[in-house]
């Protein structure tokens, strides 16, 4: 390999190298809770690193590829993480967890290493490989905190469900092989047809993917692992990889199975009404916020659909600027959940009652990410769902949109409960006044600062046009 | 480019802006004041930068006209290929004219401010909001496209909106915000319909392409005719509804009056020197289009200016709030403006209307805001409004005094102040194209100087009244400003307008009428000594004209009754109508359908709470049947 190819693989790399120095650091350092800093700088410089210095190329013959679409998509990535990263340390000080901490950051940075294989890759066990690696250290952070039942189970849940969906998925992968003799996309966009056989291997590939970003009804294990696993994680699944998988899944679409269009376009069609429609009638009863977050994402990720579906390039844009928008949107939601969570254990919407009064600014950095994901103007969100619903406008999909629009009404009514809790319900006894950290703060800031300007600018968008293809 | 920093002229006030409306009270008080007055003074010296290089540098790059030139431009929304809408900064003659008048006014009025608003309990908030106000009326003057214009439009009259309610707590000043709201908001509706078929016909928003009628855009432009008017002409009569709206003319003027229950420096500068005349601004913004396209809207104007300039002058004769004389006049002198515009045609010497309304508008902005600033200080010094409370105030005031007199005098129309000039090109313009709008103009200048004059000896002339406390001067923070617009009022008229601002931006001569500018000094004069007689010393002879007059002036006195017909319509015809059967199918049927759809949704949300188990061999089952649901379906179904 010369430097050239190390360049190509850097975000790989670099992360690879990160996780080398914490166990290292791990070793070496007697304060454990100096990991927390030296691991979030690492981090922080690696996003930056991130966008400098890169190319686009492909190695090992084609099994691992990247592009400045790809290189997009990882930084995007990369941002998610950090901010996740920030709002997690404070929990992490706690003495429950002082003894794995490194663990926590080793694990996570593994998980992100599998996405980054899985975007990248340019052939099917390449793809999951990558799907794998991002897959099973996943259910040891969930299970986090070993001695808590729920965490434990959720576990548990992710493993096994998630070993399930891979092994139909896997089985989808084989039939493609068998039909077209070769796992290289590259080969494959070209040479696949819309055969029966070849939509079987579609459909079982699409589920184990739908798994992933949890579309219905392959969604179920979303909400007892959410609330199982500890905030941080919950927010890192929700977002992170999620976004990874919706990433990939765009890019295959697009490619692999353009030939297939017509058929995935119908596919895509039923499961997205499926998924907004349940995700919000799920939504509208939970109590506890993290499962309300969980059903919200649900019901987010089947707006999403709506861009794939649009298969053009503006499609393809939008989908990615909507991704950027729901990290900084969900994440400023969970950042709140989280600081609450830490200092006051507290996770039912019941106790939200009366927020605004002892925490003014935790509520509205909260009524903003909610206003967000509703997509309310002139926050970024709207912009994100506007554009979502234009891309499926635009190749006639009047029907599906006209249900996105009524599944958007009914998912501002359950983001307005939270906000009325905090602002208008009374309460007795309401969380007392919070000190949030240094690090939360931050990452909130971030996120608020984040959804305000990307709906205004509007050349970011113009560079993911740019970058952006359809079929 | 070269002119890219113009973009700041509007920024730095929405900057004031929001770090007065954040942190306002956070910071000490004062400093906000200080805040608004050194952002001000940095956006008047950009523009005034702005202007003399435009007009003395590179506007005449082509052919010796002013060319449009765009100082900056952004994609803000992109739709199609073809629509979407830019957010930028377009300088030509009438844009950079305006951000000198904006600028200047506003400059002065923030200064006015530290004196007349001081220890006043919402202070940061009232610094805060005629920020917002400055940035909204300068992105609307320098307006790249109509739907920038429009959004801006709107933005000024929210601003104008909260300033009129300053003093939220007093109901008559609640009851006149909303009244200002509404009537212009209704009067918008009009222009954004008039933007719609604007647009649809020339398939564009942007000035540069729709003030050029020769070009392409209008080629195809639709003959069809409706009511003896074509669709394009029915398009400009909507957009000047909406200017009608926001400039007070006949039948949308009846907010102005009201709107005095605002500070008097926000009347100062958003009701008589800018806001108001944004309705002007648009028609002339729009002229090219007026004038090539639908002479017939263009008479429209002519005759909507010509109505309400006289209407609005026999009204402010009989007023006794002071402040709501100054209201008066100003609709009358927007009628002046508005008629200018509508005699004029298109083309350098034929343009004389354009280039006097211009004219006019630039002028009467100085001695207008003086006039209110003035006023101002006398309602500062004695707290009343009433004009039969006050007398003999000049040995108290001498500042306001003479001040006042000079605007008086610019604005009576006699020379060499500056109302004198503009309103003679006016006159001259409107003599030109048809006579009766000049006479009516003419008697309108009379009514003008006998109304400006009765209130200029009814203040500081005639019996001292009883005060509460002996009237003292005002600070220099307020005098200052008086002085200067004073300066400017008694000057301004020397500019040689017509070399800078023209319809075409070609520049062009004009002489000096005699035979128009001595009638008009004539009766202006005759105004002024009639006023003399009545009111420089108290005298039964007002009272015995009142009565020769008869029941027409309790009409004008009760402003021709037009609030009360405007409510009885409202209330009597189109609440009972229209709205409450409308209310009534809203509640029990659009509402009672939400309700059920939500009750259902609830409910269905219930039942399938139950497909959550939380036992993994359900959710893997689930799994499998959505996989095999979609394998029949789109293997067996659909392809075979």
């Amino acid at each position: 390999m010369d430097f050239n190819q190390f360049i190509i693989m850097k975000h790989e790399l670099l992360l690879t190298i990160t996780v080398m120095v914490l166990l290292v650091a791990e070793l070496t350092i007697n304060d454990k809770k100096r990991i927390i800093p030296i691991a979030i700088s690492l981090f922080g410089l690696h996003t930056a690193l991130g966008f400098f210095w890169n190319e686009s190329g492909a190695l090992f013959g084609g099994m691992y590829q990247t592009s400045e679409l790809i290189i997009l998509m990882k930084n995007i990535l990369n941002i998610g993480v950090f901010i996740v990263l920030l709002q997690s340390a404070n929990w992490l000080r706690k003495p429950e967890n002082f003894n794995k901490i490194s663990e926590y950051f080793i694990l996570l940075f593994s998980t992100l290493i599998g996405m980054n294989f899985m975007i990248s890759s340019g052939e099917f066990l390449m793809f999951y490989l990558g799907l794998e690696l991002a897959t099973i250290p996943m259910a040891a952070l969930v299970a986090y905190n070993t001695f808590n039942q729920k965490s434990a189970e959720a576990g548990v849940k992710l493993i096994l469900s998630a070993a399930f969906s891979s092994g139909i998925m896997l089985f989808g992968i084989s039939l493609f092989y068998g039909q077209f003799g070769s796992t290289y996309f590259q080969q494959l966009s070209m040479i696949s047809m819309d055969t029966p056989l070849a939509i079987l291997a579609l459909i079982f590939f699409l589920s184990g993917l739908s798994f992933k970003i949890s579309l219905v009804p392959f969604h179920l294990w979303t909400a007892d692992v959410y609330e199982g696993a500890p905030v941080n994680i919950t927010s890192y699944l929700s977002v992170i990889s999620k976004g990874a998988a919706v990433f990939i899944l765009t890019i295959l679409l697009f490619t692999i199975f353009r030939t297939m269009v017509e058929v995935w376009t119908n596919i895509i069609y039923i499961i997205a009404i499926l998924t907004m429609t349940i995700g919000n009638l799920f939504a509208i009863r939970q109590q506890n916020i993290k499962r309300f977050l969980a059903f919200s994402s649900i019901a987010q990720a089947g707006f999403i659909l709506l861009g794939i579906i649009g298969t053009s390039s503006l499609g393809m844009a939008t989908v990615i600027y909507f991704m950027l928008i729901y990290i900084f949107s969900n994440l400023g939601a969970f950042g709140v959940v989280s600081v609450i969570s830490d200092y006051s254990g507290k996770e039912n919407i019941d106790d939200y009652n009366g927020l605004y009064h002892s925490n003014p600014k935790l509520s509205l950095v909260m009524m903003l990410s909610l206003f967000s994901l509703a997509g309310i103007p002139p926050i970024a969100g709207f912009f994100g769902k506007f554009f979502l619903f234009t891309a499926a406008a635009e190749q006639g999909y009047y029907w599906l949109v006209l249900i996105a629009v009524i599944n958007a009404t009914i998912s501002l009514y359950y983001y307005l409960i939270v906000v009325k809790a905090m602002f208008i319900n009374k309460n007795d006894t309401p969380i007392a006044k919070i000190k949030s950290d240094n690090y939360a703060r931050f990452a909130l800031v971030i996120c608020v600062v984040g959804i305000f300007i990307i709906g205004f600018f509007g050349s970011l968008f113009e560079y993911i046009n740019h970058l952006s293809f359809g079929i | 480019m070269e002119f890219s920093y113009t973009i700041y002229i509007a920024l730095i006030p929405f900057a004031v802006f929001v770090i007065n409306g954040l942190f306002g009270s956070k910071i000490k008080e004062s400093f906000t004041g200080y805040l608004g007055v050194a952002g001000m003074v940095v956006a008047t010296y950009l523009s005034y930068f702005t202007a003399y290089h435009y007009f003395f540098k590179v506007g005449k790059a082509v052919d010796g006209a002013y060319q449009k030139v765009i100082g900056f431009n952004m994609e803000w929304l992109r739709f199609t290929e073809s629509l979407h809408i830019d957010i930028g900064v377009l300088l030509d003659p009438i844009s950079v004219m305006m951000l000198v008048v904006i600028t200047t006014i506003s400059l002065m009025v923030h200064i006015y401010s530290l004196g007349y608003m001081k220890g006043d309990k919402g202070y940061s908030r009232f610094f805060a909001f005629l920020s917002l106000f400055t940035f909204s009326m300068l992105g609307l003057v320098v307006a790249t496209n109509i739907f920038q214009m429009y959004m801006f439009w709107e933005l000024v009259g929210l601003s104008s909106y909260l300033l009129i309610a300053h003093y939220y707590q007093k109901p008559s000043a609640v009851a006149a915000s909303k009244k200002a709201f509404i009537v212009t908001r209704f009067a918008d509706l009009g222009f954004l319909i008039g933007i719609l078929i604007l647009s649809y016909l020339t398939g564009t928003f942007d000035f540069n392409i729709l003030c050029n009628p020769e070009g392409p855009a209008f080629m195809q432009s639709s003959s069809a005719v409706f009511l003896g008017l074509s669709t394009m002409g029915w398009a400009l009569i909507l957009i000047f509804m909406g200017g009608a709206g926001k400039s007070a003319m006949f039948p949308f003027h009846i907010w102005l009056p009201d709107a005095m229950e605002g500070p008097t420096p926000v009347s100062a500068l958003i009701h008589a020197a800018t806001m108001v005349v944004a309705g002007v601004f648009l028609i002339a913004r729009l002229f090219p289009i007026f004038a090539i396209v639908a002479p017939n809207a263009l008479e429209v104007v002519a005759v909507i200016g010509g109505f309400s300039s006289i209407f609005a002058a026999v009204i402010a004769c009989t007023q006794t709030d002071i402040k709501r004389i100054l209201a008066f006049s100003t609709m009358s002198q927007i009628g002046y403006m508005m008629l200018a515009l509508g005699v004029s045609g298109y083309g350098a010497e034929a343009g004389l209307g354009f280039m006097a309304s211009m004219f006019h508008l630039f002028t009467h902005a100085m001695f207008k805001a003086l006039l209110f600033l003035g006023a101002g200080a006398i309602i500062h010094a004695i707290h009343t409004n009433n004009l039969s409370e006050m007398g003999n105030l000049r040995k108290y005031m001498p500042i306001p005094h003479i001040t006042f007199l000079i605007a008086c005098l610019a604005i009576s129309g006699i020379p060499p102040f500056a109302g004198f000039f503009s309103k003679d090109e006016i006159l001259v313009a409107a003599y030109n194209h048809n006579q009766i709008y000049f006479w009516v103009e003419w008697i309108v200048a009379g009514l003008t100087a006998f109304y400006m004059f009765r209130l200029y000896f009814g203040i500081f002339w005639g019996k001292e009244k009883k005060y509460d406390h002996t009237p003292h001067d005002a600070p220099f923070s307020m005098t200052f400003p008086l002085i200067f617009l004073a300066i400017a009022s008694a000057i301004v008229g020397f500019i040689p307008f017509s070399n800078f601002v023209t319809s075409d931006g070609l520049p062009f001569d004009i002489q000096m009428h005699w035979e128009i500018a001595l009638p008009s000094i004539g009766i202006a004069i005759f105004g002024i000594i009639v006023a003399f007689v009545f009111y420089k010393k108290e005298s039964d002879l007002p009272n015995r004209a009142v009565a020769s007059f008869g029941s027409f002036y309790k009409y004008a006195l009760n402003k021709f009754y037009f609030d009360e017909l405007y409510l009885f319509v409202a209330r009597k015809v189109i609440f009972k109508r229209f709205s409450s059967p409308i209310a009534w199918f809203d509640r029990h049927i659009i509402d009672a359908t939400m309700d059920g759809v939500a009750t259902i949704t609830n409910y269905i949300a219930l039942k399938i709470k139950g497909l959550q188990s939380g036992q993994l061999q359900q959710y893997a089952s689930v799994f499998v049947s959505g996989v095999l649901l979609l394998i029949v379906i789109f293997i067996y179904l659909i392809s075979v």
